[in-house]
């Protein structure tokens, strides 16, 4: 699982109202490169969570990224090539992913995090939603 | 600039839209974002079809603002045979010689230099031309001055001679009612290459809903795929979409509620990972395991996709499951309390996940997640009726539907490529207003596709209240053109 993705997942256990960001767990981190894609990187900051990425990646051992980051960073090649580092090629191949709320465990194995539910933390709240005479 | 654009016989809904999506990619509607008063154009290409030519003939003509667009166009699809730049049409060879005769010199000479090397190919659509008959058509051409030297293996500039004749309407093809010759120089042309290299047969990991790859290419050029835009499927599964959009450069993303196809596949060997690493593409960006009726997104996240392309689980071939027990969700039982001991490795309940609320829930989770004028694609399945399909598509006030192309599949479903641009920002209201005009699809449209009857109508051959004049009926009307069955 890649600190992009850490940045896109909350836990989302009914009654939870901040499940944002998961605390990480580490067994095993390991790096993969990836292509470099500037475009892609510019595009991608307006979306992040700077302070989640940052903690994240500091967790996984990589404590290149400033504490702050703003727009006017991304002209610097050196900047870009740290957040694309810690974006895209952290990986946390074994672990979890703990919500911060109820310190429920997802567990990440082989690098896919499990983000499904047990039955008495989700009841579905869209389970009404095509009965007609709830509208 | 009007072109000559071939396609190859297939698919025949698909080509089109295939050619108007890659224009919008390549840019071709840049200059014409709004017209005079601000308002947005419509975005879509000028097409026009050769003189008594079928609506479904491999040859039509297109306008288009450049040559370089054109053969990007042509270069990228998966359809397109060639785009051609026409010197001449006829009905006869001096009508063709006339006509190429005519054709300016300042647009021919250019090609026809001493120092280029050049091949001629004769092709026909519907009949067959010998070796020999060849060779005179192209000897017949010694009225083009051509200076350049030959070369068949490499040429810098290609010419085709393609005919079409009437040869009889029995044979599934479209009909013809003249015969008709085209000589053009080639601009750019489809590289089907792709297909064998990435077909299903030779792919490590299949599923038995693995999209096959020509489909699969498709879907991505539909989605406007480029390097570097991130694309999602939240129906993953062995990752056959999303090879194609990485193929093409695409950043991929992939959800499956079933762990043990994105993360165990058939071994080390044998997963969604080692597909990609199979044709040396960038590996996916990430992989998890969520369930499309409660997504995992943090709150806040929304227009990070560039594109989501999908094969929503419809219960032919493969059911779709959510969260839940049966029970659970009909609210006849409370929720079962998995005991602290067992949390660890314990398996949730799913519940069966009917096509109206996975086509709601991927809507709401495209109008929320996709980039504005990102691209929603995904197979939305359809009774045929009559030989004609009820097009009523879902619909979310997000967005607005560029192109619907039918795949038939068996004489009583087909499958549809629904392709939709999302042109208005998602909101709490936009997402309430959006539910209850997916309460009515459901109650006008659907209700075949509930409860079965989609499976049904898949898999028991004839209906029972046809009878006997049903069938007869069934095999005189059995169409001898066979127009999009190909």
């Amino acid at each position: 699982m890649r600190l992009l993705t850490h940045n896109m997942l909350s836990s989302n256990i009914k009654g939870v109202t901040n499940g944002f960001p998961l605390r990480i767990e580490v067994e095993k981190v390991v790096e993969k490169p990836v292509d470099f894609n500037a475009d892609f990187l510019k595009n991608m900051f307006a979306k992040i969570e700077w302070k989640a990425l940052v903690d994240a990646s500091r967790i996984l051992g990589y404590a290149e990224l400033p504490d702050e980051a703003e727009p006017s960073m991304l002209d610097s090649d050196d900047f870009l090539k740290k957040f694309h580092h810690a974006l895209l090629e952290l990986h946390l191949e074994e672990g979890a992913l703990v919500c911060p709320e109820t310190d429920r465990r997802f567990p990440v194995t082989k690098g896919i995090p499990n983000m499904l539910l047990h039955e008495d933390e989700d009841i579905n709240n869209s389970a009404a939603f095509l009965n007609a005479d709830t509208v | 600039m009007w072109y000559l654009c071939v396609f190859y016989h297939r698919l025949l809904d698909y080509r089109k839209p295939e050619v108007e999506s890659l224009a919008e990619l390549f840019g071709a509607f840049k200059d014409s974002n709004s017209d005079n008063n601000g308002n947005p154009q419509k975005k879509s290409l000028e097409w026009r079809l050769p003189q008594d030519h079928h609506p479904d003939s491999p040859f039509h003509f297109v306008n288009l603002p450049s040559e370089v667009i054109a053969r990007s166009i042509a270069n990228r699809s998966i359809l397109v045979k060639g785009i051609y730049e026409l010197w001449g049409e006829g009905s006869s060879y001096e009508e063709l010689e006339e006509a190429v005769k005519g054709y300016p010199d300042e647009r021919k000479l250019p090609y026809l230099t001493s120092e280029s090397t050049f091949k001629i190919t004769v092709d026909s659509f519907g009949k067959v031309i010998s070796f020999q008959e060849q060779n005179d058509r192209i000897r017949g051409f010694s009225y083009i001055p051509f200076k350049g030297r030959v070369n068949l293996r490499n040429p810098e500039h290609k010419f085709w001679l393609m005919e079409t004749d009437d040869y009889g309407s029995n044979n599934g093809l479209p009909p013809v009612v003249q015969r008709r010759i085209f000589f053009g120089r080639e601009v750019g042309a489809a590289d089907r290459k792709l297909l064998p290299t990435y077909q299903l047969k030779s792919r490590t990991y299949l599923g038995p809903t693995a999209m096959d790859a020509e489909m699969a290419f498709l879907m991505a050029n539909q989605a406007l795929v480029t390097p570097g835009k991130l694309v999602f499927d939240p129906f993953v599964g062995t990752g056959s979409i999303l090879i194609a959009a990485a193929h093409f450069g695409a950043m991929t993303m992939g959800a499956d509620i079933d762990i043990r196809v994105v993360r165990d596949g058939r071994g080390p060997d044998c997963n969604v990972w080692s597909n990609f690493k199979q044709y040396g593409l960038p590996m996916p960006i990430s992989l998890l395991r969520a369930d499309n009726n409660l997504p995992p997104w943090r709150p806040g996240l929304k227009e990070v996709f560039d594109a989501i392309i999908c094969d929503p689980p419809y219960g032919v071939r493969a059911g779709g499951r959510k969260s839940g027990g049966r029970k659970l969700l009909k609210g006849v039982v409370g929720p079962y309390t998995v005991p602290d001991d067992k949390r660890t490795d314990h398996i949730p309940s799913t519940a069966a996940y009917s096509l109206v609320e996975c086509v709601h829930d991927l809507l709401d989770l495209a109008a929320r997640m996709l980039v504005m004028g990102g691209r929603l694609v995904f197979f939305y399945p359809v009774l045929r009726e009559d030989d004609s399909i009820d097009s009523n598509f879902p619909e979310h006030p997000c967005f607005k539907l560029v192109a619907s192309c039918e795949q038939i599949l068996s004489f009583r479903y087909s499958r549809v490529l629904l392709t939709m641009v999302k042109t208005g920002s998602y909101t709490e209201e936009i997402a309430e207003s959006a539910r209850i005009k997916h309460l009515e699809f459901k109650e006008n449209h659907l209700k075949w596709l509930e409860d079965g009857n989609l499976h049904s109508a898949v898999f028991s051959p004839a209906d029972p209240q046809l009878g006997e004049t049903g069938d007869t009926k069934f095999k005189e009307s059995k169409p001898k053109y066979r127009g999009k069955y190909v």
